[in-house]
């Protein structure tokens, strides 16, 4: 199947503010260095990595929400890799991101109607409340929701009202970015379940950032490792559980503490 | 009597009806490592608040005794329960950046206690807080005494809140979710080292979590909690090998499992939840209160 994403030698670096003199430029950090990888239409793909292996600034890459430094993207065809906000915008739709807290990526003046509808009618879609409406059933929330707060609602339903605001954008890619990790294991498992289908439904093409595992085992097809910024494994699921090559992967897969007191976990 | 005792304790909002904690009984003996296992809300912390003292002030205690090392906490005036609490147990919190004083030094951030509370002397202190970050594996721990919390990472600002936990040799350790803002690395180094403290100090643990997979590897018993409720208190052993109530084993089946992907992340039916609240429901239907 055609490529959506093709990736060549990315690199990104940013700025360490924390080692800013006082004038002068600060020095700058190499977050990834030199990737490549594509991801076919439909593929169900998890990063993952440990904190500071570059696995979020990668995923802000893919929906240029950064600029990279060096290498290419390609979206559908398109370099996008330096492409500015005007060149950007008619793309925006078609790669939408669901972030880790819902609690800070929802505005809490606005109401889960206004929420999931304004960037609708900045996209120029027609019959917004009716889309709105529809992407509420898609995430298995009440139509009635669209009029409340995000105070209002548990940490599950928020994250669905992120996946709502996703989906309702009809998108051809979704870039999740830990989306599960601050939930608890009952919201997670509900979470996951609901991604499962929609993408299997919508026939979406999902990149989903995690540093655990087991989430990624029962969502993707396909893994890829990072470390230190960069990709140190990149398998199909059941060939990676089966048989780790990478000694980070090996290590990763060890600290995972299963619910079993009979695991070794020395 | 087992080192703490917690009986028949419910707590409220002042001036609001449903209770934060419904009747919950619980022990952990000298030495012993306790999990309270329970989702966001179910009233885990809480139950470490009340036994540290440190309750926040809209919230009252509606009946129950806590007992510390053979003493009645509730039944004491707060200056002497303050004195006990402090001598014999102590908390390593959950996040570890808002836990630490940002714009004070380490060092003083971890013998403030022994010398106010425990009446030390200064040097007596600052050699104990370098052995301890010693024994936690700071490296270079005189530079770390002299950091500020933003210069180190949050691994090793963890690794600080245990060894401060461990300052002064308290009988009883209230560990609420320290290891949940860590990715999986650094947990497993982080409750190892937990774990090996406790074993060499005796120290009592109640090990606060969200996740079945850590109580597995650092616990000895399990209480689970559901909406302020004692729904199963077992074995660690026991538990994994069948959990009695409906709502464990939802929640065990909810528990991320890496070599059974397809039996595990199961979400929790809603025939379990219905049941459990009704459960909830028919307590608080009894209850004298």
């Amino acid at each position: 199947m055609a490529d959506l994403y093709t990736v060549q030698n990315l690199r990104l670096s940013l700025a360490d503010m924390t080692a800013k003199p006082l004038f002068g430029a600060a020095p700058r950090i190499e977050i990834l260095r030199d990737l490549s990888f594509s991801l076919p239409k439909g593929e169900v793909a998890g990063i993952v990595g440990g904190s500071g292996s570059g696995k979020s600034t990668l995923g802000r890459a893919l929906v240029r929400l950064l600029e990279p430094s060096g290498g290419s993207i390609r979206f559908d065809g398109t370099d996008i890799t330096h492409l500015d906000d005007a060149a950007l915008r008619p793309l925006r739709r078609r790669f939408q991101m669901i972030f880790q807290d819902p609690m800070s990526s929802l505005n809490p003046r606005h109401t889960v109607g206004r929420l999931i509808g304004s960037p609708l009618a900045l996209h120029g879609f027609e019959g917004i409340q009716g889309r709105v409406g529809r992407a509420l059933d898609h995430v298995g929330l009440p139509r009635g929701f669209a009029a409340r707060y995000p105070h209002e609602l548990s940490g599950g339903q928020r994250q669905r009202v992120g996946i709502a605001r996703a989906i309702a954008m009809e998108p051809e890619f979704i870039l999740a970015d830990e989306i599960v990790s601050g939930l608890d294991v009952s919201s997670q498992a509900q979470v996951l379940a609901l991604l499962e289908g929609l993408v299997r439904e919508l026939g979406l093409t999902l990149a989903f950032i995690s540093h655990d595992l087991s989430v990624i085992r029962r969502l993707c097809r396909r893994v890829i490792v990072l470390h230190r910024g960069e990709i140190v494994e990149d398998r199909a699921t059941a060939e990676l559980f089966a048989n780790p090559q990478a000694e980070y992967t090996r290590d990763l897969l060890a600290a995972i503490p299963l619910p079993d007191p009979d695991q070794v976990w020395a | 009597m087992p080192f703490l005792q917690v009986s028949n304790l419910s707590l409220r909002i002042i001036g609001e009806t449903p209770r934060l904690l419904r009747s919950v009984s619980l022990s952990v003996g000298a030495g012993e490592v306790r999990a309270l296992v329970g989702e966001s809300g179910a009233g885990k912390s809480m139950i470490g608040k009340a036994i540290l003292g440190i309750l926040p002030r809209a919230v009252e205690v509606v009946e129950g005794e806590v007992w510390l090392d053979g003493q009645n906490l509730l039944a004491m005036p707060p200056m002497a329960r303050r004195r006990i609490i402090g001598a014999k147990a102590a908390l390593i919190p959950q996040d570890p950046l808002t836990a630490l004083n940002p714009s004070r030094r380490i060092g003083p951030q971890i013998t403030d206690r022994l010398v106010h509370i425990l009446g030390w002397d200064r040097a007596r202190a600052e050699s104990r807080a370098l052995a301890l970050l010693e024994e936690v594996q700071i490296t270079d721990p005189a530079r770390v005494m002299r950091a500020y919390p933003h210069e180190l990472s949050g691994g090793m600002r963890q690794r600080i809140l245990i060894a401060s936990a461990f300052a002064a040799e308290p009988k009883l350790i209230v560990a609420d979710e320290p290891t949940t803002a860590l990715d999986v690395t650094v947990q497993k180094q982080i409750l190892r080292l937990i774990k090996g403290m406790q074993e060499r100090h005796g120290t009592a643990l109640l090990f606060v979590t969200h996740d079945l997979g850590v109580v597995s590897k650092v616990c000895q018993s399990l209480s689970v909690l559901y909406a302020g409720m004692v729904v199963e208190d077992a074995p660690v052993r026991d538990f994994f090998a069948a959990p009695r109530h409906a709502y464990s084993r939802a929640l065990l089946a909810a528990t991320p499992k890496y070599t059974d992907p397809e039996g595990s992340l199961t979400p929790v039916p809603q025939t379990v939840m219905d049941a459990v609240r009704a459960e909830v429901a028919a307590a608080d239907g009894v209850w004298h209160g």
